[in-house]
């Protein structure tokens, strides 16, 4: 077997374990109070292994490629986005060892998992570096930067839990309806997964050409029914589908396709589990937070931040300042990728003075942790595949 | 609390002085950088030495006590075609008041430099800036520029884009030594 | 104002809280929580306690902790705001009309709405930098206004601390246990060895640990003070030289913005993947994407002027070094470096021909046009020659029976040509295009015959200079230093009191990280006997406490 394809083939056992894991901590949360601290441990602790045997797998996933790759496997949007699901088992392995609580990982792996099906959709082959990518600094900056979002990202897990542990789901307020959002938007992603995997499983492909706004001709190939065409589109493919609406060249029809595909499955899939379990997915959820202390989730979301928050500064503001000079001739240049990762960086220090001068702790400071990751996940999704910028080849 | 009231009242002003005029100066010289970049009238021009169509070698520095029309241009450029023959009358008319005129073409091959100028009848003196030191050094952007140089070597004034005779003839007498 | 004085005697300025010596709390809000706020040690904050003048009242603004997180999340706003749509600067245009025409053309009414409200240039709008120099008075001012009490606080802190500042402590404990002096003993030599700094005072003992941390804060705005003024530094002329250059291979140019460097192209390289000589593993991606980029690269030689020498003077210049700037490789010299940044392929550099017969194509001699410098005649075979009269590099057509250029671009030559040959030693003239003659004085015998090209490609470079940069790392650096310090470390202080009524009372605060004082703590009164204490912001613990209690 090749190093590429080891490579693969460990990525699909770690994916495995940490789903196992995830059932594992399930386990863990129901039986952790007092009575029965064995049987917690018995299953606490075969969670925590799996899952650990999970990371040593993903890790290796991550080696065997940048050997067969010869370069760090963080070079576009599936190598990154795989490391930064990677990096956020890490992160809660490490917090789970400060703080030792199972309701984490019944949190965090599942959210790992998913980022890790996320980036599965997009092109996996390894790809050389383009000139702009070589150098030793994509290496350090993007490897840091994602390391430090992953911590930020076990803030909004401790954030996650908290909530939903606090929240009151009986009476209908704000706060219920926003944690359902959130809900919500994860079985978009769901949706992504899902619709990505059915059309390609169902071999679906058609070819349509386009004017740009360049005025040229292109064509383009959707990989998902066209629910709207690219400018002046005009389908090569026979009996391919017809769009239901066509865009103006501004718009990236093909994206948009995938976008409203994602979510058509997503809400579909959302109100089934809704009309099966009659109940909100938060309050499905919040049983399995019950065992939690409170008091530990804030802290954990707290150091979560205090621990990320500089791993974050290093990684995706000074590295890349360093690296940008060298790059692109000036250390800062307003690219969009490069004001979000600024946007995040702000958002934290918001986040920590508030905590620190303003006392804004529990629900508050959760809510905070929650819209916090939201920013990571829009730097890293939308901000690549809506706003292009220089580092739109990632 | 060593503070008095009213030392705490003048380090608090000279801090926010401070930090406040620091501030202002930036965002002030931000907004005009595209100015400050360029040179400014009342500069002195920078010196530059030049060989002309006939071999004679043209240094800024050796016209002091004169006035300099100093004329940037190009054969592709429209406007510069249309004012070198009147620059060419003005020149003549001046040159004996003091007032020299020099155009120094863009980095173009001398055949094209010379066709030019055979097919406008000019006279004054043409020099190729071969690798745009001079034009790195003065700025040029966009072509034609004209700089006035007073007999103090000191820029009088920028002009830029097209002059007509008449202005041609106001700005030769405008730098014309006294 | 008038100064606080405290049962214990010590005089606090005016606006404590909480005593600075005893702990007592000094005022009824303080009196009335249940756990004491612990920030900046209840000290007096300068800012909140004056507020006569028009300065005062400035400084307070700035001071005020609430106001820098608004300028903080104004800023965030409008930097998200400004990546909606690109920048000018990533835009291909240059003057104003067109830009402008840019954003209506791709964007409609909302880019001429961006356009207008100069949200396409916003970062560089005199709002949006007024705002990050509020955001750095807002630093200067509030750290100022706070480390200050706080340090003196911290040192002014008594061993002894009253009863009602311990019960207002998060982590409190009280009981009769079995404390004695012994115990005390040993209590003092635990915390030693974990680490703290122990005092004690009759029986009231406090351990301290980790107190630097609490400057972290105070250290990384020191950071971001000196880096924005870094980037203030920028509009200072000298400091900053952002010049841009197009550079042909074989041509010397000079460098703009240095002070009499000159770079001569010694040819650009452009190189892609490809399937054969690339690892193995690269093949799927190369099938998929086609054309991948590997090297964009100009191979350079870098030349200084003699000293002192001016513009336009191009003799005596001294080789300094060879050098290939690659993407991610430019090449420096003197504080400046020169990136490689962009490229155009293949421009015309040479044009060869051959003098024919029109009819039978006989060639009577070929010549080559350097067209960066044509030469005015070509000699041919023996009585044919060619005269270069005009040439047109970017020809658009006639005006009035005149040739235009509209730039100096070989991107379309023609040349004027005069052709002599025995049988017309006066010349025929043709007007040489790509692909097409025209022959204005009548019907010619020989024609100029295209034979090929030779074509050169052109770099895109950039000049850089920025004397600000070490400050900027310095700020950077001081910014990292002060972020892990306070990050990465706490301060931990516990109390440890035998009161005369033969109770003994423990207490612990940290700035973050409980589980660690916590911890901490067990271990101490695992040896010392301590009576057990509550986390009095632990609901859910408490809670549970209740229910066990009333359970049972």
């Amino acid at each position: 077997m090749d190093m590429a394809s080891l490579s693969s083939n460990l990525l699909f056992i770690a994916f495995v374990a940490y789903l196992v894991a995830t059932f594992l901590f399930g386990g863990a949360v129901k039986s952790s109070n007092a009575q029965s601290t064995k049987s917690f441990d018995r299953w606490g602790k075969l969670a925590i292994t799996v899952t650990i045997i999970g990371f040593i797998a993903n890790l290796g996933y991550f080696i065997t490629r940048w050997v067969a790759a010869g370069h760090a496997p963080v070079s576009n949007l599936f190598e990154f986005t795989t490391a930064f699901g990677m990096m956020i088992v890490g992160a809660f392995i490490l917090i789970y060892y400060i703080y030792k609580a199972p309701a984490l990982g019944l949190f965090a792996l599942p959210i790992a998992v998913l980022i890790i099906a996320y980036a599965s959709m997009f092109p996996k082959e390894i790809s050389p570096l383009i000139p702009a990518l070589k150098s030793y600094w994509l290496t350090i900056h993007v490897i840091t930067a994602a390391m430090g979002e992953a911590i930020l990202a076990i803030s909004a897990v401790a954030g996650l839990i908290y909530l939903l542990k606090n929240i009151d789901l009986t009476k209908k307020t704000k706060e219920r309806f926003w944690i359902e959002a959130v809900m919500y938007v994860l079985f978009i992603v769901v949706g992504f997964v899902v619709s990505t995997v059915s059309f390609s499983v169902a071999n679906y492909s058609a070819e349509y050409t386009y004017i740009s706004k360049d005025e040229t001709q292109h064509t383009i190939e959707y990989t998902m029914p066209a629910l709207f065409g690219m400018n002046e589109s005009v389908a090569i493919t026979d009996n391919a589908f017809e769009p239901l609406v066509e865009m103006p060249p501004l718009v990236n029809a093909k994206k948009l396709t995938s976008v409203v595909w994602s979510i058509l499955f997503g809400t579909v899939i959302y109100l089934l589990l809704r009309l099966i379990l009659r109940k909100r997915i938060s309050s499905i959820l919040q049983p399995l937070t019950k065992k939690s202390n409170s008091q530990l989730m804030d802290e954990i979301g707290y150091r979560a931040v205090l621990i990320g928050f500089p791993v974050f500064t290093l990684g995706a503001l000074i590295f890349a300042m360093i690296w940008a000079h060298e790059a692109w001739s000036r250390f800062w240049g307003w690219d969009p990728k490069e004001v979000w990762a600024l946007i995040t960086w702000l958002f934290y220090a918001v986040f920590l003075h508030l905590r620190l001068t303003k006392g804004w702790h529990g629900k508050k400071s959760a809510w905070l942790a929650v819209i916090g990751f939201i920013i990571i996940m829009f730097n890293l999704i939308a901000v690549n595949l809506i706003i292009a910028g220089l580092h739109s080849y990632a | 609390m060593a503070l008095s009231k009213k030392s705490r009242f003048y380090m608090r002003t000279a801090i926010l002085g401070v930090l406040v005029v620091a501030i202002i100066f930036t965002v002030y010289s931000n907004l005009n950088k595209e100015k400050n970049a360029v040179l400014q009238v009342g500069d002195k021009a920078p010196d530059f030495v030049l060989v002309d169509m006939d071999g004679t070698e043209r240094r800024l520095s050796d016209y002091k006590g004169q006035g300099v029309f100093l004329n940037f241009w190009g054969t592709w450029c429209k406007p510069c075609a249309k004012e070198m023959p009147a620059m060419d009358r003005q020149f003549s008319e001046f040159t004996d008041k003091g007032v020299q005129t020099l155009a120094i073409n863009i980095a173009e091959s001398d055949l094209k430099v010379n066709s030019f100028a055979n097919r406008y009848g000019l006279t004054f003196p043409i020099a190729i800036d071969r690798n745009k030191s001079v034009m790195e050094s003065y700025n040029i952007d966009p072509l034609p520029t004209t700089f006035l140089i007073n007999p103090e070597g000191k820029i009088e004034k920028i002009i830029k884009g097209e002059m007509t005779e008449e202005d041609i003839a106001n700005f030769m007498d405008q730098i014309k030594p006294s | 104002m008038d100064k606080i004085v405290c049962a214990c005697g010590n005089v606090n300025p005016a606006g404590t809280a909480l005593c600075e010596s005893c702990g007592r709390p000094l005022n009824e809000e303080t009196k009335e929580k249940k756990i004491v706020d612990m920030r900046y040690e209840g000290s007096a904050r300068r800012s909140q306690t004056y507020n006569k003048t028009i300065i005062d009242k400035v400084w307070n603004f700035f001071s005020s902790v609430k106001v820098g997180m608004w300028i903080i999340v104004s800023i965030l706003v409008a930097a998200a705001i400004g990546t909606i749509l690109p920048q000018v600067f990533y835009v291909p245009a240059t003057n104003e009309s067109d830009i402008a025409a840019y954003y209506e053309r791709i964007y409609g009414w909302f880019g001429t709405l961006y356009y207008e409200l100069g949200l396409s240039d916003l970062y560089s709008s005199w709002w949006f930098q007024g705002l990050v120099g509020m955001l750095g008075i807002s630093l200067v001012i509030a750290s100022l206004d706070r480390v200050i009490p706080l340090y003196k606080s911290l040192k002014k802190q008594k061993t002894k601390r009253h009863i009602s500042f311990l019960k207002r402590q998060r982590v409190y404990g009280i009981g009769k246990a079995e404390v004695t002096e012994d115990s005390l003993l040993k209590a003092e030599e635990k915390l030693k060895s974990l680490k703290y700094n122990v005092k004690r005072e009759g029986n009231a003992i406090l351990a301290e640990r980790g107190r630097f941390s609490r400057w972290g804060p105070y250290v990384n705005h020191l950071g971001l003070i000196i880096f924005l003024f870094g980037v203030m530094l920028r509009a200072l002329p000298g400091f900053y030289v952002d010049e841009t250059m197009w550079l042909r291979e074989g041509e010397t140019l000079y460098v703009p913005g240095t002070n009499g460097y000159f770079l001569e192209s010694k040819g650009f390289i452009y190189e892609t993947y490809s399937k054969e000589e690339s690892n193995e593993v690269f093949g799927d991606a190369i099938d998929r994407v086609g054309t991948i980029a590997k090297n964009y690269q100009t191979d350079v030689a870098l030349y200084k002027g003699p000293e002192n020498s001016v513009a336009g003077h191009a003799e005596d210049l001294t080789f300094e070094k060879n050098a290939s700037i690659q993407v991610n490789k430019p090449i420096k010299f003197d504080n400046f470096s020169v990136f490689q940044m962009d490229f155009r392929l293949d421009e015309l550099a040479k044009m060869k021909f051959q003098l024919q017969d029109k009819q039978t194509q006989q060639s009577f001699g070929e010549f080559t046009i350097d067209l960066a410098n044509p030469q005015p005649l070509y000699e041919l075979n023996e009585g044919y020659k060619v005269e270069v009269l005009d040439y047109y590099a970017d020809f658009t057509g006639f005006e009035e029976g005149v040739p235009q250029s509209q730039s100096p671009l070989p991107n379309n030559p023609a040349f004027l040509i005069k052709m002599y040959s025995p049988e017309f030693p006066k010349g025929e003239t043709s007007f040489v295009m790509i692909k097409e003659t025209v022959e204005p004085l009548g019907e010619n015998k020989h024609k100029i015959a295209f034979q090929s090209v030779e074509t050169r490609d052109v770099s895109g470079l950039t000049v850089r200079k920025d004397l600000t940069l070490p400050l900027l790392a310095l700020g950077g650096l001081i910014f990292m230093i002060g972020v892990a310090q306070g990050s990465y470390w706490n301060h931990r202080r516990i109390w440890i009191q035998l009161l005369e009524d033969g109770q003994t009372v423990v207490a612990a605060h940290t700035n973050k990280n409980w589980l660690s004082v916590k911890r901490d703590l067990d271990e101490v009164s695992k040896i010392a006997h301590l009576p057990e204490y509550l986390d009095q912001d632990d609901l859910d613990s408490l809670d549970e406490k209740v229910d066990k209690e009333e359970g049972v």
